[in-house]
């Protein structure tokens, strides 16, 4: 293990799926780096590869797929390791908090049974009784009762499900935690109190997270940096205030436009949407594959295919209408 | 964290209700369970006795084989058998009757259907038992073989093949290891006896007596096993198959587990729910197949006493066998579905 590598780096990632014959780009180079403390949120709608390129991490992906690139945890490249590695890794040292914890844990285990498996896979030879006190520790400090360690999935609420994820995923005291849309299924208030658990364990272990989702207002106050996604690629990244509060990219400005402003009420009473949907990734147009519904559009928009380009304040944004480009 | 401490009161909450729920739950689910036997059973009975009422043909007439018959032996008959009482009275005497145990006299042979039954019962079950133990065993592992290495050569091969076998008849599949494994063919030597349950000459109850009841059962067996395999390996198989796609798999993955244990623990645990009622379900036609078996190969047993009966028609003897196959179906019904219920903690709430 290399102390001195980034938890996290991800170099040139390409995922393509592959059916029928037909190749489906799901990532299109994808470079990020996730240090230890540091929360990275990643931003996009659905179907913009945000899911796909957490599942590398853990080389979860579907065997259809065909991954080119790094993944490194801990300078270790994670698509390259043997099985035995990989195995170890998984879990013990970057684990997942999936979104929908209904059916993400097994319906016929209970909650606290599904905690110790992760557990004994990694610690062999751990006695019971020092299981128990795992558990019990564990589900405490996501704010849960330990009685719930004998519930069954269907008998918790959304909430604590979600709650059972986490504890789970910080059994085997991870250095890295993937939150893959930790809060999507869960009311505003539950929500709120599922985020501070997460960036407080981030805050008490010093561990590194990598969270994703749909709503860039929820990452916004969270992340460290934030990279925004669009089919298969990062169109935007920096600061997580300073992305939300002052978007480069159209596509950034869209979706920090999508969701109504706490204390704004003139952006609640106007959302603004985007029309349209995202390009098929199997069909993508020519140059910038926002262009069919950027609000800004030029026409060598669809000529030029923009790469990530550096601006001032530790921002990078691949849209020609930005900084120098053409106005 | 104020949040949580909020949360985990409620959380304590509703896991001491949760605990409750799960203790009473699966003596409640027992109880359900057990009452629908009861049920089922009442409904069998019932059906049984007026199923041989509406039936057309005199018992006393059917019996003397259009020999002559004066009106005095016609009503000896059937005072005799109780055929000359009110419905209502014999339906009375049959519920009294069963419950003590007796189900009558046989036409033909004049002797209690009881004794006949419980003197044929042993072959059936053993048939019976051993073919569907061997059919789920083998079935859900072929099943599961098949889905987890979707598209293989395996899977491909071996889909077929049980595709093949559920289309035929256990009748014909038995006639066919007669013709080929019993009979001989060209070279082959007759490596199995064509029928009956004993050789003639040896001691049932000495360890030669085992063994050769064995070699008897052999064929049957395995005609029978075949020929559910096939239908348990391809309900296995989509069960599974309804399973791979789901998230908790990929938790199990990324947990660090095995392969073989993301598949035994996780996704064939859940696989065996419904391939767990459909089994159950299935219970009836392995009877059924059990009486045409038995009759291929000449074994004594409760299906070739069915048929026996039906010859007659000798009515006390089919309703005594209908009575115990229904039964036994619907009892094994009821242990499928108690080992459900151990399965899926979610239906004990």
């Amino acid at each position: 293990m290399n102390t001195d590598a980034p938890l996290l780096r991800i170099e040139g990632l390409r995922l393509t799926y592959h059916s029928d014959g037909v190749g489906v780009p799901a990532v299109r180079g994808v470079d990020l780096v996730v240090r230890r403390g540091e929360i990275v949120g990643v931003a996009g709608e659905s179907g913009c590869g945000k899911s796909t390129l957490a599942s590398t991490i853990l080389r979860l992906q579907p065997a259809s797929a065909r991954v080119e690139g790094t993944v490194e945890f801990e300078g270790v490249d994670v698509l390259t390791m043997r099985w035995g590695e990989l195995r170890a890794m998984r879990w013990a040292g970057a684990s997942i908090v999936f979104q929908g914890a209904l059916h993400s844990l097994n319906p016929v285990q209970r909650a606290g049974a599904q905690i110790v498996e992760a557990i004994s896979v990694h610690e062999p030879g751990i006695d019971q009784a020092a299981l128990d006190v795992r558990v019990a520790g564990l589900l405490e400090e996501v704010g849960l009762s330990p009685a719930l360690a004998t519930a069954y999935p269907h008998q918790l609420s959304g909430g604590q499900r979600q709650r059972v994820m986490i504890a789970m995923a910080l059994a085997c005291r991870p250095s890295l935690i993937v939150a893959d849309e930790p809060t999507t299924a869960l009311d505003v208030m539950v929500q709120a109190q599922v985020l501070e658990v997460l960036t407080g364990l981030v805050r008490d272990r010093g561990v590194g997270m990598l969270i994703i989702s749909h709503d860039l207002s929820v990452l916004a106050n969270l992340c460290d940096r934030i990279a925004v996604m669009y089919a298969g690629r990062i169109v935007e990244v920096g600061p997580g205030d300073a992305i939300f509060a002052s978007p480069l990219h159209p596509y950034a400005a869209a979706l920090a436009g999508a969701f109504p402003r706490i204390g704004d009420q003139a952006s609640r009473f106007a959302p603004a949407g985007l029309a349209g949907d995202p390009p098929q990734p199997e069909a993508l147009p020519p140059g910038c594959t926002f262009a069919p519904r950027c609000p800004r559009v030029v026409s060598e928009c669809h000529q030029v295919d923009p790469q990530l380009e550096d601006h001032p304040g530790h921002r990078k944004a691949a849209c020609i209408r930005v900084g120098g480009g053409v106005r | 964290m104020t949040s949580s401490i909020a949360v985990e009161q409620a959380g304590s909450g509703s896991a001491a209700a949760g605990q409750s729920r799960l203790r009473g739950g699966y003596t409640g689910f027992v109880l359900g369970r057990l009452l629908t036997a009861v049920g089922m059973l009442g409904f069998v009975l019932v059906t049984n006795f007026f199923l041989f009422r509406v039936l057309p043909g005199d018992p006393a007439r059917t019996f003397g084989r259009g020999r002559f018959t004066t009106p005095e032996q016609l009503e000896e008959f059937n005072r005799t058998y109780g055929f000359g009482q009110p419905i209502g009275e014999q339906f009375l005497t049959y519920l009294g009757n069963i419950a003590s145990g007796d189900l009558g006299l046989s036409v033909s042979t004049r002797a209690p259907v009881s004794e006949l039954i419980l003197d044929r019962i042993w072959p059936t079950l053993l048939l019976v038992g051993t073919s569907t133990l061997l059919a789920t065993v083998l079935g859900v592992w072929l099943g599961v073989n098949q889905a987890w290495r979707r598209g293989s050569g395996f899977d491909r091969s071996s889909t077929m093949g049980a595709l093949t076998l559920y289309s035929m008849p256990e009748w014909w599949l038995g006639m066919v290891f007669i013709a080929t494994l019993a009979a001989g063919v060209g070279p082959l030597p007759r490596l199995f006896p064509t029928g009956g349950l004993h050789s003639p000459g040896v001691d049932p109850s000495s360890f030669a007596g085992v063994l050769d009841t064995a070699w008897h059962l052999t064929l049957p067996v395995i005609t029978l096993t075949l020929a559910y395999l096939a239908d348990y390996a391809l309900i296995m198989r989509s069960s599974l198959l309804d399973e791979i796609g789901e998230d908790y798999l990929t938790t199990a993955r990324a947990k660090g587990l095995r392969d073989v244990t993301v598949r035994n623990r996780h996704a064939v645990r859940n696989a065996l729910l419904p391939t767990t009622t459909l089994i159950a379900l299935n219970l009836g036609f392995v009877v059924a197949g059990a009486i045409t078996v038995e009759t291929v190969f000449s074994i004594e047993g409760l299906g070739l006493l069915a048929v026996e009966g039906l010859r007659g028609p000798d009515f006390w003897l089919l309703q005594g066998t209908f009575l115990v196959a229904s039964a036994a179906v619907i009892v094994a019904n009821l242990i499928a579905n108690l080992i459900y219920g151990l399965l899926d903690p979610r239906v004990r709430t």
